[in-house]
């Protein structure tokens, strides 16, 4: 057999290369940038306006977003494990839709979120028997799903809202220990995404199915099942979104959370998840979320117009990207 | 060791003169002086890692040498890049054929040899005319229209080869181009060879192969440990000639094989059949038994083995694990049920790359290291220690990435997270290639005290050598099915490979 | 006997097939379908399609995706329409010139940045998505052009028509088609754009140059998109922010998914792409004469979407199989 070109055989033992410094290893990454990026906002935004020392103001203002970012905590686990799920925002729509529309023709509460969660869930399973099962490539299958989530939405709602009951409203203004509880819901999820991605066995299957899916197939990694389960969770998260959002917002209509993909994909992105898998973390998406909320709150505060909002988040996630892929190809050995 | 030329007719084709290559610090090929003359068939022969490779792939401008020089018809020549060498007449057809899949063979012919500007017109009808003309002359029959994805490997091949006779080619070089090959699908190859050779051109064939490279090359190089050792005439040298200038020693010094006892059956395979890939397998392994299984590339030996473990299962047939019948679906079920598989390819099916060496090594045993869900950090730590300490694994840090790890090492710390599950049955697929000599010897001990403390080995190996002095027994496997099952007294390298080579080839090699 | 067999066996029959049976079913429940009348409306939910499913055929068979082109639509169609609003004085057809240029100059960022930073142009065109369609409610102040500002000779393009009632800007969509055509099949470069989206790594061992190549078909995709934004104003007569190319990329997709050309590069055809966005017309027409409400369009490209891609993967599963059969045999 010949030699293979890519490890060359010693002729002279020089058997393994002299490690990064830990100090390295544990400072220059995506998530310090994502930091330092974050400290600049709050610096540049509370320039512009100051609002931004309230932290009461901060807090609120992220309630906008608190849906999104809860999303992508588990989208940052979806990327992390090798696939993509760009249905997220439309899957949002259409569950708040039937949600809403199961309350509005049976008046039970109950019953219509059950409807909501479960349609999440179905949703979920549906990108994952394509994806996992039938084995297509989960980018372009999640770009169909999310044309026919919202189109399913649209022909739901039509061209209308439909209201909620009032008990149901304004969940972005109830506090709890003066905390917003979109943003209480966002730290849990935090909390617990981190301890389960960083200190469970599972967390770490995930970052192994990521870098070598073959291998963590031979290594009698249970891959298959495994992201399986995070577009059942996606789906899920989806749905509960979805009816947070409506929530905020008072009633349902079918372009709820629209271009919402955008905005995960890039708190992924901006947190410092390696769009090709096997790298991320949720501290970093995180801190994404936060950067986020706050850039986006300035240019309103600033009152910029929504299209150049649009232009700049286009903008981050392009640099984003580019950045994060600079710094893993220089750690690469 | 030059050659002076008596008359510009006796000019080598290629003459390389102290050609030496690095990769990083790491010294592949060191001082090479070769003659390649015209019109002859020359066999570069050598173990894994031998360099021989290496040396093709500075000729085909793959890789360029870090000393030394090249000369051309007597004319010193630089080969910077692979465009570079094929406009030098100089083409390397790779062992796995490269080419455009979704494109017609005609297209694959031309692509990339023409030039012209980049709106020119793309003459259909006198490429497709072209094409046939030059697959006739091969003697192959094909559709040069229909896309190279349908065809088989060795017509693959056969396109390579008529693409270097398209650009008039006067030295092809052939990287190991028998081994997915049926008998008649050499045969066709050989002839081809030789026609090319009366016509004056240089054909480099490698191969570790030595009934091959008998039957069909003029002189043989034989490379050992980045070297060149010898270059001969092939009628000059015995077998046994070559066997010692690759290796260097007589075979049994440096390998031995420590007495274990033979207990029950632990692994035992009947009738599994997976169709088209292999038919009607059975064998055991007994406690304490290292069982060798030989064969050529595309044998289905790594097929048969995937099977067993559950990664790509086959159709039917019966697995039973220390008794008992099992069915296996799935790799996880195989590890509950004490089998191990250190696959073939590390960096395909093996390591993760950018992973720490610990996590790597850890991999195949989450319950151990995470009882409840939640990973221990200690008791990964002392796993790991404990395995690099044991299998002697060189790093500077168990949290370094696995792919900072020389070869070796790499394979090493693969071969512990197979250890770390406790297997009954241990499979082993090509543990040592891509490994220098002496971590190979390491490895060598190491197999023997596995089955001395009582594990059932399986050793898939290409390298003859490995498996006479390593097995208690060896089976053969060719072109699917299992031809041979021989007794270590009887084993011999004429044995196994007589085994090993296809039906209609034995005529052939006599 | 051969020869017609594999031709039945190809993917542009089924389309063609698909398309007929379509028809027929919809002209049994509802006659109207099935008279010129239709035909034209047909034809003229097309040209945009057809014109950005020629330049993402390109992109795909690169084995890259443009996800920005309906935002490119929507600049290049701004920019071109505030030029004729507010300097009216210009010449209409030279409004074609800027928005092709516009397009083109959006395209070639694409591809820079893919090129450059050696990114995934998934995620690339999907920043890039939102930065040009913030771009354009930027330079347009969110507002609207309308209709008496677009040069009515552009808009006659959709409306006259040189022969059997078909309007110029059909015409102008099926020579874009016969130029892709030539570009794809007879041209040098053309054949190394689907080289390279068959094996990238081989491709530059045949001295192919990956990096211009690519830059060569975002180019051309931005343009296209950029031609199909002055075609917006000549079809519709007006520029706005938010509905200009708002769902363009996900139409397009479909029509090339179903059109046969392959996610992994390397596979399509231009009849396969123009069946795929006739038979989505035939769909799209057919919807509100079924009554189904538009609303539900997205829905359907969706689904589309979806099957195409089924199809696909059981005819390539198809494939392999009988490949590993005849190996078995052999």
């Amino acid at each position: 057999m010949t030699d293979q070109t890519s490890t060359p055989t010693a002729v002279s033992a020089l058997d393994a290369a002299t490690p990064r410094p830990r100090w390295q290893v544990i400072l220059i990454r995506p998530e310090t940038m994502t930091f330092v990026l974050l400290v600049l906002a709050f610096v540049v935004s509370s320039s512009i306006s100051p609002y931004f020392l309230d932290i009461n103001y901060i807090l609120s203002s992220f309630t906008l977003y608190a849906e999104f970012s809860i999303v992508a905590l588990v989208l940052t686990m979806v990327i992390i494990a090798g696939e993509i799920d760009l249905s997220p925002a439309a899957n949002m729509a259409l569950s708040a839709c039937l949600f809403a529309w199961t309350y509005q023709a049976t008046q039970s509460m109950p019953l219509a979120i059950a409807v909501g969660l479960g349609a999440g869930l179905a949703m979920g399973a549906f990108n994952a028997v394509l994806v996992i099962g039938l084995q297509l490539p989960s980018i372009i299958v999640t770009i169909g799903t999310l044309t026919l989530y919202r189109g399913l939405a649209q022909i739901i709602a039509g061209d209308q809202s439909i209201r909620l009951p009032d008990y149901f409203i304004g969940i972005n203004n109830d506090l709890w220990l003066g905390v917003p509880v979109p943003v209480i819901l966002f730290l849990v999820v935090t909390i617990a995404l981190a301890f389960f991605l960083g200190a469970t066995i599972w967390g770490r299957q995930i970052y192994q199915i990521g870098t070598n899916e073959v291998a963590a197939q031979h290594a009698g990694i249970r891959a298959r099942r495994i992201k399986f389960m995070l577009f059942l969770a996606m789906g899920f998260a989806s749905a509960v979104a979805g009816m947070m959002t409506a929530s905020r917002l008072g009633s349902v209509r079918y372009d709820l959370g629209l271009g919402g993909e955008l905005q995960m994909v890039l708190m992924a992105m901006l947190g410092g998840t390696y769009i090709f898998g096997g790298r991320g973390t949720i501290l970093g998406t995180f801190l994404a979320a936060w950067l986020l909320s706050v850039i986006s709150t300035g240019m309103l505060t600033a009152q910029w117009l929504p299209a150049t909002q649009l232009c700049v988040l286009g903008l981050l996630l392009i640099i984003s990207i580019v950045a994060t892929n600079l710094i893993y190809s220089r750690t690469q050995r | 060791m030059g050659e002076t030329p008596a008359s510009p007719a006796d000019t080598p084709l290629i003459s390389a003169r102290g050609i030496s290559k690095s990769f990083a610090a790491i010294e592949v090929l060191r001082d090479v002086d070769l003659d390649l003359r015209r019109g002859e068939i020359h066999a570069l022969l050598g173990e894994n890692g031998a360099g021989k490779s290496t040396f093709a792939k500075i000729l085909a401008g793959v890789h360029r040498p870090t000393r030394g020089t090249l000369r051309l018809n007597g004319d010193p020549v630089e080969i910077p890049n692979p465009i570079a060498a094929q406009r030098l007449g100089i083409t390397l057809i790779h062992q796995e054929p490269i080419s455009f899949p979704d494109l017609s063979v005609a297209e694959n012919l031309v692509l990339g040899r023409t030039r012209g500007s980049p709106l020119g017109r793309v003459p259909w009808a006198q490429m497709t005319r072209e094409a046939r003309e030059l697959v006739d002359l091969l003697g192959v029959r094909m559709d040069v229209t229909k896309p190279m994805r349908g065809l088989s490997i060795a017509d693959q091949q056969m396109v390579e080869i008529a693409r270097a006779l398209a650009s008039d080619s006067r030295l092809i070089i052939m990287d190991e181009p028998t081994a997915p090959l049926t008998p008649k699908e050499v045969d066709t190859l050989f002839g081809i060879a030789r026609r090319l050779r009366d016509e004056g051109r240089t054909i480099v064939f490698i191969s570790h192969r030595l009934e091959e490279v008998r039957v069909l090359c003029d002189r043989v190089t034989v490379f050992r440990d980045g070297n060149k050792i010898a270059t001969e005439e092939i009628g000059k040298l015995t077998d046994a000639d070559i066997i010692r200038l690759m290796i260097g020693r007589p075979l049994r010094e440096y390998m031995h094989k420590s007495g274990a006892e033979i207990g029950e059956v632990a692994l035992k395979v009947d009738g599994l059949t997976l169709p088209g890939t292999f038919r009607d397998i059975s064998f055991e392994v007994r406690k304490g038994e290292i069982v060798g299984l030989g064969g050529l590339v595309g044998a289905g030996r790594t097929d048969v083995a995937r099977a067993i473990f559950g990664v790509a299962p086959a159709a039917s047939g019966m697995v039973s694990i220390n008794g008992r019948a099992v069915s296996i679906r799935e790799p996880s079920q195989a590890i509950a049920l004490g089998l191990a598989y250190v696959s073939e390819d590390r960096a395909v099916s093996g390591i993760f790359r950018t992973l720490s060496v610990e996590e790597n090594i850890t991999a195949a045993i989450p319950r151990k290291i995470a009882p409840g869900g939640i990973i221990k950090g200690i008791l990964e730590k002392a796993l790991a220690s404990e395995s690099v300490r044991k299998l002697r694994i060189r790093l500077a840090s168990l949290r370094q990435p696995i792919g900072e790890l020389s070869g070796g090492n790499q394979q090493k710390a693969i071969l512990a997270r197979w250890l770390l599950t406790d297997p009954s049955v241990l499979i082993l697929d090509e543990p040592t290639r891509g490994i220098d000599i002496g971590v190979k010897a390491e490895f060598y001990e190491m197999i023997g005290e596995l089955a001395a403390g009582g594990r059932a080995i399986l050793l898939i190996s290409s390298e003859l050598p490995e498996l006479l002095a390593l097995c208690d027994r060896v089976l053969v496997m060719s072109e699917g099915r299992l031809t041979a099952n021989i007794a270590r007294a009887d084993a011999t390298q004429e044995a196994i490979m007589s085994a090993a080579v296809p039906r209609s080839m034995q005529a052939v090699a006599a | 006997m051969n020869a017609l067999r594999s031709i039945l066996l190809r993917r542009e029959t089924g389309i063609a097939v698909m398309i007929v049976l379509f028809v027929i079913a919809v002209g049994i429940a509802k006659p109207r379908f099935l008279s010129l009348e239709y035909l034209r409306i047909i034809l003229l939910l097309t040209p945009l399609i057809m014109i950005g499913a020629m330049g993402q055929m390109l992109v795909l068979v690169a084995r890259h995706v443009d996800l920005s082109i309906g935002s490119t639509q929507a600049f290049a169609a701004m920019v071109t329409a505030m030029m004729f609003k507010f300097h009216p004085e210009i010449p209409w057809y030279l409004g074609f010139l800027v928005s092709i240029g516009v397009g083109l100059g959006l395209g070639l960022v694409n591809g820079a940045l893919t090129t450059l930073f050696r990114l995934p142009s998934i995620i690339v065109t999907l920043g890039t998505l939102n930065l040009y369609r913030g771009l354009t409610f930027i330079i347009s102040d969110a507002r609207q052009v309308d209709r008496q500002y677009i040069p009515s000779a552009l808009k006659a393009m959709s409306t006259t028509s040189p022969i059997l009632g078909i309007p110029w800007i059909i015409f102008m969509a099926l020579g874009v088609a016969v130029l892709t055509y030539w570009f794809a099949s007879h041209t040098r470069v053309g054949r190394q754009v689907f080289a390279l989206g068959s094996n990238p790594v081989a491709a530059p061992l045949r001295g192919i140059r990956v990096n211009a190549v690519t830059l060569m078909v975002f180019s051309i995709s931005g343009a296209l998109a950029g031609l199909s934004g002055i075609m917006y104003a000549s079809r519709w007569g007006f520029v706005n922010p938010s509905n200009t190319g708002a769902g363009f990329e996900f139409q397009v997709i479909a029509a090339v998914v179903i059109g046969g050309v392959s996610i992994n590069g390397g596979v399509g055809s231009v009849l396969g792409v123009v069946l795929g966005v006739l038979l989505l017309g035939c769909v799209s027409a057919a919807l509100p004469l079924l009554g189904i409400p538009g609303t539900a369009q997205s829905a359907i490209y969706g689904a589309v979407i979806i099957i195409a891609l089924l199809i696909d993967r059981s005819v390539r599963q198809r494939g392999i199989a009988a490949l590993a059969a005849q190996r078995a045999r052999a």
